[in-house]
């Protein structure tokens, strides 16, 4: 059971590289938000993963939580505070 | 019950690896919202269940309350991600993004 933990992590671990490049390499301001969102709700997944790996899921489940609430509470301002710049241009032609 | 649970997880990685090829590989911020949104939230359901019926296996008090706190924790998410997806939709709409239109 362990094992299978352990490569699910990898898998995991591999599958939050691609949003790095959207998060990296994005055209726009929002198009960066939605890879940082997207890495964000595969890190909640992947604490759990480590608390199940190292045998403490009861501590590593708040985390997760707070986790959880520091993604949301993050992009909800960050949203909030780039619709004030109006004309949000696109960084690939200018 | 080893059986179900690697399959539960399989199955959460087809999700998650379904919304992180879709916002790579599709050609516009709308339509990159679109598995944005809905795969990661599914992905994280279907992980997180199997999860906690992988806490719950020898029955205690402790273990019990760590598997709600993980069902808490999906409960949570799935409130809250589709509400940040659209306020990153409302602000792409009032900043003036044009949707991508076929042919260019």
């Amino acid at each position: 059971m362990n094992d299978i933990f352990l490569y699910t992590g990898i898998v995991l671990g591999f599958l939050m590289l691609l949003p790095t490049y959207r998060a990296l390499f994005g055209p726009t301001v929002l198009d960066r938000l939605v890879g940082v969102n997207a890495i964000g709700s595969k890190t909640i997944a992947m604490l759990i993963l480590i608390g199940l790996i190292y045998k403490r899921v009861d501590m590593f489940v708040d985390i997760a939580l707070a986790y959880a609430m520091l993604n949301f509470i993050a992009v909800l301002v960050a949203s909030r505070y780039f619709q004030k710049q109006k004309g949000l241009y696109d960084e690939g032609q200018t | 019950m080893t059986v179900i649970i690697t399959i539960m997880l399989i199955g959460g990685l087809i999700f998650f690896a379904g919304g992180s090829i879709g916002i790579i590989r599709f050609p516009d911020f709308y339509s990159r919202l679109h598995p944005a949104g809905k795969l990661d939230t599914a992905g994280l359901v279907i992980t997180m269940s199997a999860f906690a019926l992988y806490t719950i296996q020898p029955l205690s008090l402790s273990a019990l309350i760590t598997s709600a706190k993980i069902i808490l924790i999906v409960v949570f998410v799935f409130i809250t991600s589709p509400t940040a997806i659209h306020s990153i939709v409302d602000a792409g709409v009032r900043a003036g993004l044009k949707p991508w239109e076929k042919g260019e």
